[in-house]
């Protein structure tokens, strides 16, 4: 039997009677987006299907194809399964779960809602997280026959993580209890020990069943003992975030600079939090200018005053540089910008995280290269222990360094979510790998200053009389990359150039030594010799070096360190049955023989460069005719 | 709480946004991050009530510049009349470039939805859509969509990437978080993105309602010449062109009859339905009163059975 309260919700009687009046209403909706969260069979799917079904939302055809399906596909026996409304594509189905994130949308006379379902299967953190990046509110179901389970604490660890304030504990199917209040009591018990424990101090219990309506609208007659609010009343009375983000001081990240002609210039984006009025004094960051706000430009017209969450245009009084990717704030409480902080990353992807590599950033509206440090540790999502970690895999919780390559303006992501999140995207392939928030910056980078020394780095090249370089040789194992490199220094050597040559081998005996041959391992071995490399230059010293160095995104890496027009990549290119038919140092054999694990070329990928400086064709040029081009190349 | 609507939640102060303006801000917000980072988009523009609301969030996210990129009509040339007549005005209205692509191979073989059933649709939109794509060299496509239309639309993302030869892989999309969209890409491939996904058909129709935009008369309830097939009512846009494709002996009984239209494509697979409702708040009315679900008037989502527009979607199709 259904306990539900009058069908009130969007059946209203005024759309019949006086429907301008009902869209006046209507209008004026405010809007509350939440997840729900829950293991395989805590009913999740069914709860949807029920808000949607009681508000109204399914129409005729629908339900008749529900019926229908619930016949052929459900796990209802004859009743209506409304879980087969949400369960949208068509792998899934046949599965019987839902494996990604889906939005669904329903309104009462209140509210309009948008519902991120979120699967509770344990490879899924990652459509978790992303379905909360949105949420006002996460709706966190138990099964009342099983009580608080590991996937619970995972969720509300997840919840609480991503920053969601409210928080709903729904235990579902109380029918199946016989509606007995000593079992909510003992689970909403255990809860608050658990939730108190992760930092969560406030939430609602409400025990309900979806399957049967239980507490969904409005209070059941099978639950007297509850005195609460209903789920729907709920969902349409509690405080959004976007309220709160109003009374924040005004920031806003530049998405789009508008010059239609050259009377206008305006700065388009949304407004991350605060109010901004014509007349305010603000400052744009990172370049830490100061103007007043001349205008606030719309379709609509010009607006006295505009706040956090509505998209505008902002014009200036003075002429001052802004671009995409600065941000807007109010001058006597602006943004700050760094350029090194302590994050919290989740990662996405199969390919784990490869620490040192550089990876594109997106935060607000900034794109920057960011590179990552050897996590601190990594979090077990069960249990919230601390875990030792050198990497991320996919679904992995841990807290790391990063460093941008220039200083960001920024918030740490509990004071500000659009300024303080962010994505980590991959070089190569472009895939989303991780979800980010920045906890805080560890030094401001304006109060951060390279120790100048009194000997500068134009003193030590011009003492050599040289220009500082970098002759970056990469190339497979046995193309020549060493005796190109010995032969290139004694040219040097007999210019009386002041060279340094760093060969892959000996390095790896000292520096490196504690590295081995895995990706990770590769990025690191390479980060330490570009460093080293950079300081070389400092030096005034051309630098030869002579490494595999297998992938384009560790190459560019040590490109953009030092400095411009300083690093030459040259690509010793050999086929590689050539270099396998060489094979001086027996390692081919090896690896062929399966005694040599990611050798480069045979189970470990070799990623040509694309545009280098400097080509040798070892199938044309001998390794002296190398050397003389390379040199000729230099120093013409 | 009463029937008459008054609401007794905290009262809607300025700092407190509508449902609507946080869906028109967020809208805007993804068509500005498109602009900035593509390298050449393009609005897909099918001149109905989506594409109308769509456009009129472009003007609105670009002004007073107009939208910087130009409307891509992927014609059947079996649309009803009144849908070109609004096209062409409402482009020149906004100031932006109008493109209309046939595809020559769906017109050298006059392909009509009453002779070739679903190959219709996949010659004149699917795969014209992606010819014009390629023709132009469109990397992002801004698109109509939403996602509480059908269920495997309730899953894609806003910025929706596809390969290089357009399909959609549901199962490797990109997590998308908070506002921040990842619209990087490898040469070749390109972006559907749509920016009212998270839309519902009333909240389309109270913004045309609420900005007074400009739609295809279509959707108002008029007298208009009708015919029934399987169970469903169609109107006869243009009758020439239907006696040439079913023979002036195998023609339907025309009736004229009081219908609107809730959904606009080809008028011979638009489903019409029989309505007084001639305001845009009657239509609004009607359809809340009403049961039965907007694609339900076309025909397209049902060749296949369940999982149609799914694969329809791999496929490339919108």
């Amino acid at each position: 039997m259904t306990q539900t309260a009058d069908p009130i919700y969007k059946t209203d009687a005024l759309i019949a009677e006086d429907i301008d009046k009902y869209l006046e209403v209507h209008q004026h909706k405010t809007m509350l987006r939440f997840i729900t969260c829950g293991s395989v069979d805590d009913g999740k799917s069914t709860l949807i299907g029920r808000l949607l079904y009681d508000s109204k939302m399914i129409f005729e055809d629908q339900l008749a194809a529900l019926e229908a399906d619930s016949k052929r596909v459900g796990t209802q026996g004859q009743e209506i399964d409304f879980a087969l409304l949400v369960d949208g594509l068509a792998a899934e189905r046949e599965q019987g779960i839902t494996i990604d994130v889906a939005y669904r949308f329903f309104a009462t006379e209140k509210r309009k809602f948008i519902v991120a379902d979120t699967p509770g299967h344990e490879q899924y953190t990652r459509n978790m997280v992303t379905g909360a990046s949105t949420a006002d509110l996460a709706c966190i179901l138990i099964d009342a026959r099983k009580g608080v389970l590991v996937q619970t604490r995972r969720h509300s660890y997840l919840a609480h993580l991503i920053g969601i304030k409210n928080i709903v504990l729904t235990v579902n199917k109380m029918d199946l209890v016989g509606y007995d209040q000593a079992v909510f009591d003992a689970i909403v018990k255990d809860y608050t020990e658990f939730a108190n424990s992760i930092g969560i101090k406030v939430f609602t219990a409400i025990p309900i069943s979806g399957f049967k309506g239980d507490n969904i609208t409005g209070p059941s007659e099978n639950t007297p003992w509850y005195k609460g609010p209903a789920l729907m009343e709920h969902l349409e009375s509690v405080e959004v975030d976007s309220t709160t983000d109003a009374a924040k001081p005004f920031r806003l990240p530049v998405q789009w600079v508008n010059r239609p002609n050259l009377d206008f210039r305006g700065f388009s984006g949304q407004i991350a939090t605060g109010t901004v009025r014509p007349g305010d004094k603000i400052r744009v960051l990172p370049s830490g200018k100061n103007s007043t706000i001349s205008r606030i430009v719309t379709f609509d017209g010009d607006l006295d005053k505009a706040v956090a969450g509505q998209s505008v245009t902002l014009c200036f009084e003075d002429e001052i540089d802004c671009s995409r990717g600065d941000v807007i704030s109010i001058a006597e409480n602006p943004v700050l910008a760094a350029d090194q902080f302590e994050t919290t990353i989740v990662w996405m992807d199969e390919q784990e995280l490869l620490p040192g590599r550089p990876y594109w950033m997106k935060i607000g509206t900034q794109l920057v290269t960011v590179s990552v440090a050897a996590p601190k540790y990594q979090v077990n999502v069960n249990t919230m222990e601390h875990l030792a970690a050198k990497t991320l895999d996919l679904n992995a919780i841990g807290v790391a360094n990063i460093s941008t390559d220039r200083p960001i303006p920024f918030e740490p992501y509990v004071q500000n979510r659009d300024l303080g999140g962010f994505i980590l995207i991959d070089k190569m392939t472009n895939a989303t790998v991780a979800a980010g928030m920045i906890n805080f910056s560890l030094r401001r980078a304006d109060n951060v200053h390279w120790q100048a020394t009194d000997v500068t780095r134009e003193h030590h090249a011009s003492a050599k009389n040289q220009k500082p370089a970098v002759l970056w040789l990469t190339g497979l194992s046995g193309a020549g990359k060493s005796t190109i490199a010995n032969l290139v220094e004694q040219k040097l050597a007999r210019m009386n150039r002041h060279t340094f040559l760093l060969d892959g081998d000996n390095v790896r005996h000292g520096l490196n030594k504690d590295l081995g041959f895995t990706d990770a391992d590769r990025v690191e071995n390479i980060r330490r010799v570009g460093e080293v490399a950079k300081l070389m230059t400092d030096a005034g010293l051309i630098v030869i070096t002579a490494f595999i160095s297998p992938f384009r995104a560790e190459r560019d890496m040590v490109r953009h360190m030092v400095n411009p027009g300083e690093f030459f990549e040259i690509h010793i290119d050999t086929p590689l049955a050539d270099a396998e038919k060489r094979d001086v140092k027996g390692l081919y054999k090896k690896a062929r023989a399966g005694d040599l694990k990611n050798f480069t070329g045979i189970d470990s990928p070799y990623e040509p460069p694309e545009d280098p400086e400097i080509r040798i064709d070892t199938t044309a040029l001998s390794a002296e005719e190398a050397a003389e081009e390379i040199v000729r190349k230099l120093i013409p | 709480m009463t029937a008459t609507g008054q609401l007794d939640a905290a009262p809607l102060t300025e700092e407190r946004l509508t449902h609507l303006q946080r869906l028109e801000a967020e809208s805007i917000h993804i068509m500005r991050e498109v602009v900035a980072e593509a390298e050449k988009p393009v609005m897909l523009y099918s001149v109905g009530k989506d594409s109308a609301v769509m456009l009129h969030l472009a003007k609105k996210a670009f002004y007073p510049s107009p939208p910087p990129f130009p409307l891509l009509h992927v014609d059947t040339t079996w649309k009803f009349k009144a849908m070109y007549d609004l096209r062409d005005k409402a482009a020149k209205d906004a100031g932006m470039d109008l493109l209309v692509y046939h595809n020559p191979e769906a017109e050298e073989k006059g392909i009509n939805p009453f002779t070739h059933g679903p190959l219709h649709t996949d010659m004149w939109k699917t795969e014209g859509l992606k010819q014009a794509l390629d023709h132009y060299g469109f990397d992002a496509a801004f698109g109509g969509a939403r996602r509480d239309e059908e269920k495997s639309r309730a899953k894609e993302r806003i910025f929706s990437f596809r390969t290089a030869s357009h399909r959609w892989d549901p199962k490797a999309q990109r997590p998308e978080l908070w506002h921040l969209y990842n619209a990087r890409k490898a040469k070749g491939e390109s972006m559907r993105v749509f920016p009212i996904s998270n839309w519902t058909e009333l909240d389309i129709w109270q913004y045309l309602h609420l900005e007074n935009i400009d739609i295809v008369p279509l959707y108002f309830s008029a007298p208009r010449p009708t015919y029934v097939q399987d169970g469903q009512l169609f109107m006869v846009d243009d009758i020439e062109r239907l006696e040439k494709v079913v023979g002036k002996d195998k023609m339907p009984e025309i009736t004229t009859r009081s219908v609107r239209f809730r959904t606009l494509g080809c008028w011979p697979l638009t489903g019409a339905v029989e309505s007084e409702a001639a305001t845009l708040p009657e239509v609004i009315q009607e359809m809340l009163l009403t049961t039965t679900s907007e694609r339900q008037g076309r025909v397209i989502d049902k060749d296949g059975g369940d999982a149609s527009m799914e694969k329809k979607k791999q496929e490339g199709y919108f």
